[in-house]
């Protein structure tokens, strides 16, 4: 039997389309094209005056070379907050799923960070790492390590990673918890009867079973590092020192809030929108094509 | 039930719009003229603006102010621009110093004070305003653009206790850079802080304020004032040795960089600093959270650049009137009215008394003087001494730079890049010149368009 409802008219359908086509009109359309149309003006921050430049910002742009160092940080920073995040919630959920007293416990206790606000993250973090007032910042001189992510930009960029992947574990360990629920008990069973050990076990079972799980979270931490880290690195390091903590985001919302620079925050703007729409494509096509088949 | 409540409500609305109609007091009060004014003031500051503002309003019948806090200075700034694109943008914004440049190439988006008092007939005098002031605020002829209201300006913070654990007489705190240097190496040597120098703002205070005070050129084209084409000079051997001074003292562990802007304040404010460079509107939290002896000083110079320093300048914010489609003559003569009050010397020794910024006016310093503010609080006329000590130059009345924010962030990020040991005092100027450049061009262009 099929399972379909049949609408009579088409007055209804509409209308049962209607809000949601309104709201990604709203909030995704119009932002959408008034940033496309803002990356081809040249114009004053009052808007008295506005030149069509064409494609001028774009090659300003990607001749600044430090807009080029900017890609390239942003990219080892992606790459750091998703592969740290992912091994960790990784890690975390094989030890969940085990049967332990208490998991239920352990469960919950690890999905708090994801309800933490990005700022209030980055301040517990400053209370850890901050060389004035943290905890840790302020031992670790003690013990010979000269910590002032003030100044030193590999520490400044580490602090941010590690906030940002902390924050995202908790997102991570829920998916895997979940994949590895999945994974069918007969087919561990089967490879331990065949005298596999733990880590070949997972090696060779769990693992590849969890790929599309794996695949998934990669698409979404990577585009979780490009774009929601703006809170916690905004109140870490505001970018600095240097450029050294500076992301595409952190980049947008400098050159456009706070310079006014319209033209070419919205150019960058469009820039981060072709990446967004890369990615979700891939995951499409990838994971897409696994589900259908 | 239900039916009932509605229907009280209802004769409940008719009553009251009877009433309101029936009492010509509250009608009248609802003809008065409405003037919205944005702000960034917080805490003791924000309620000290809704002090001002109801004592306005009570003072007259013709204008109601309201006073809206808006976010941090570059947040009212970007609501204005913003609110202005939209046709709604507040008759009065307060917007930060480093804003100026961009302000004064708004074009018909603001009315520049001195129209507004030309239009309106509304005396706002230039020459009451302390003149280092209302030079940062000034068209090149002398016409006011905006009007003062919160300035403040950059004083050495002294730890006394500090001082006296280094051997050090508090009393004389260093005067100029040499005796800093000096100071610093003693505090260190004797442990009697942990960082024996600190500086909030470094841009503001180790570049603008030191080019001020030496009279030297922080840009071309007199700062700026003298036309959109300027170009940024801090790449001159005074400056590049000033920051050599700071990279040594780094190195040696005389100085602490503690980051950008304001970061610093809680260092200065938990006494871990014997010497710290910030604000002189860091007086009342000074008061209120410090646990130890402390004095104002003045900002030290260098008698190898300059015989007796000039000046400081300021920072802080000014009021610029803003303009609307549909917007009445009544409007905005009631937003002149407004900053006229503002500068009355009562008001304007009040806001300087209970805040801790300078007064803007001549009258208010005067005020408070005669009212004995200086003598019950020790030190606190020297932030005004400063600023007006001196004749004004054009290389001391302030910086008139397009996107001077941005400007800020690139010096700090050079800056930052030295002190990590990767270029020298000249790279970093040097850099810091060519990428502050392009900004003031790219402003340039976009002013023109």
């Amino acid at each position: 039997m099929e399972r379909r409802t049949l609408f009579e008219g088409w007055l209804l359908p509409v209308l049962l389309v209607l809000p949601q086509l309104a709201l990604t009109g709203v909030f995704f359309l119009w932002p959408a094209a008034a940033a496309i149309r803002s990356s081809a003006m040249l114009e004053d921050p009052f808007g008295l005056g506005t030149q069509f430049v064409a494609l001028q910002n774009f090659e300003a742009l990607f001749a600044d070379p430090l807009y080029v160092q900017t890609i390239l940080r942003t990219v080892v920073f992606c790459a750091a907050v998703s592969a740290l995040s992912m091994s960790v919630a990784l890690g975390l959920a094989v030890f969940a799923d085990r049967d332990i007293r208490g998991r239920v416990i352990y469960r919950t206790l690890v999905i708090w960070p994801y309800a933490v606000a990005p700022a209030l993250a980055a301040v517990l973090w400053l209370f850890l790492l901050d060389p004035h007032i943290g905890l840790i910042g302020r031992a670790l001189p003690r013990i010979g390590i000269a910590w002032d992510p003030r100044i030193n930009g590999g520490q400044a960029f580490l602090m941010v990673v590690l906030a940002s992947a902390w924050k995202q574990v908790s997102y991570n360990f829920i998916f895997f918890l979940a994949g590895l629920q999945s994974v069918p008990r007969s087919v561990t069973e089967a490879a331990r009867l065949d005298g596999a050990r733990g880590w070949r076990r997972f090696r060779t079972i769990t693992f590849p079973l969890l790929a599309p799980t794996t695949f998934f979270l990669l698409i979404v931490n990577l585009v979780y590092a490009a774009f929601d880290t703006f809170g916690t690195i905004q109140a870490l390091t505001q970018g600095g020192p240097a450029k050294a903590t500076e992301t595409l985001v952190v980049k947008v919302y400098r050159d456009g809030v706070v310079n006014v620079d319209l033209g070419s925050s919205a150019a960058q703007s469009v820039v981060l929108m072709a990446g967004v729409i890369l990615l979700t494509a891939l995951q499409f096509r990838f994971l897409g094509r696994r589900n259908t088949a | 039930m239900k039916r009932r409540t509605l229907l009280a409500a209802a004769a409940t609305t008719t009553l009251s719009g009877a009433l309101t109609g029936a009492l010509p007091a509250r009608a009248r009060a609802e003809e008065r003229t409405k003037i919205v004014f944005w702000h960034a003031m917080t805490a003791a500051l924000g309620a000290e603006v809704d002090r001002l503002v109801a004592a306005f309003n009570a003072s007259q019948t013709e204008v109601e102010v309201t006073a809206l806090y808006k976010g941090g200075y570059a947040d009212v700034m970007t609501a204005t621009i913003a609110a202005f694109r939209a046709g709604q943008a507040p008759h009065l914004a307060q917007i930060f110093e480093v804003g100026t440049g961009t302000m004064l190439a708004a074009g018909k988006a603001v009315k520049q004070v001195w129209e507004l008092a030309q239009e309106t007939g509304v005396p706002i005098k230039p020459e009451s305003y302390i003149p280092s002031v209302r030079g940062y605020y000034s068209l090149p002829d002398g016409r006011m653009a905006s009007a003062p209201f919160n300035s403040s300006t950059a004083i050495t913070w002294i730890n006394k206790d500090a001082f006296e654990k280094a051997g050090l007489d508090p009393s004389k705190p260093p005067a100029t850079w040499q005796d800093v240097v000096a100071a610093a190496r003693a505090v260190k040597e004797k442990n009697a802080a942990e960082m024996p120098m600190i500086t909030s703002w470094p841009c503001w205070i180790q570049l603008e304020q030191y080019s001020a005070l030496h009279n030297i050129p922080f840009a071309t084209k007199a700062d700026g004032f003298d036309g959109l084409d300027a170009e940024l000079a801090i790449n001159s051997k005074p400056h590049v040795k000033h920051i050599q001074r700071l990279l040594d003292m780094s190195k040696e562990g005389t100085f602490k960089y503690a980051g950008r802007d304001n970061v610093p304040d809680p260092l200065l404010l938990a006494g871990k600093a014997a010497i710290a460079f910030n604000s002189s509107g860091m007086r009342g939290d000074l008061i209120k959270s410090a646990k130890f002896a402390w004095a104002p000083a003045y900002l030290p110079y260098d008698p190898e650049i300059i015989a007796s320093p000039l000046n400081s300048i300021i920072g802080g914010a000014s009021l610029w009137p803003m303009t609307a489609p549909n917007r009445t003559a009544a409007e905005y003569k009631g937003a002149a009215l407004f900053l006229q009050f503002l500068a009355t010397p009562e008001n304007a020794a009040a806001w300087h008394q209970h805040t801790g910024y300078v007064p803007v006016t001549l009258a208010g310093f005067e005020l408070s003087e005669k009212q004995g503010f200086y003598k019950a609080n020790a030190g606190a006329d020297l932030p005004v001494r400063q600023l007006t000590r001196g004749t004004v130059t054009e290389n001391s009345k302030g910086l008139r730079l397009g996107r001077l924010p941005e400007i800020r962030n690139i010096i700090q990020e050079e800056i930052e890049k030295a002190l990590q040991g990767q270029q020298t005092a000249q790279q970093a100027m040097d850099t810091a010149v060519e990428r502050g450049n392009k900004v003031l061009r790219d402003f340039q262009r976009s002013v023109k368009s």
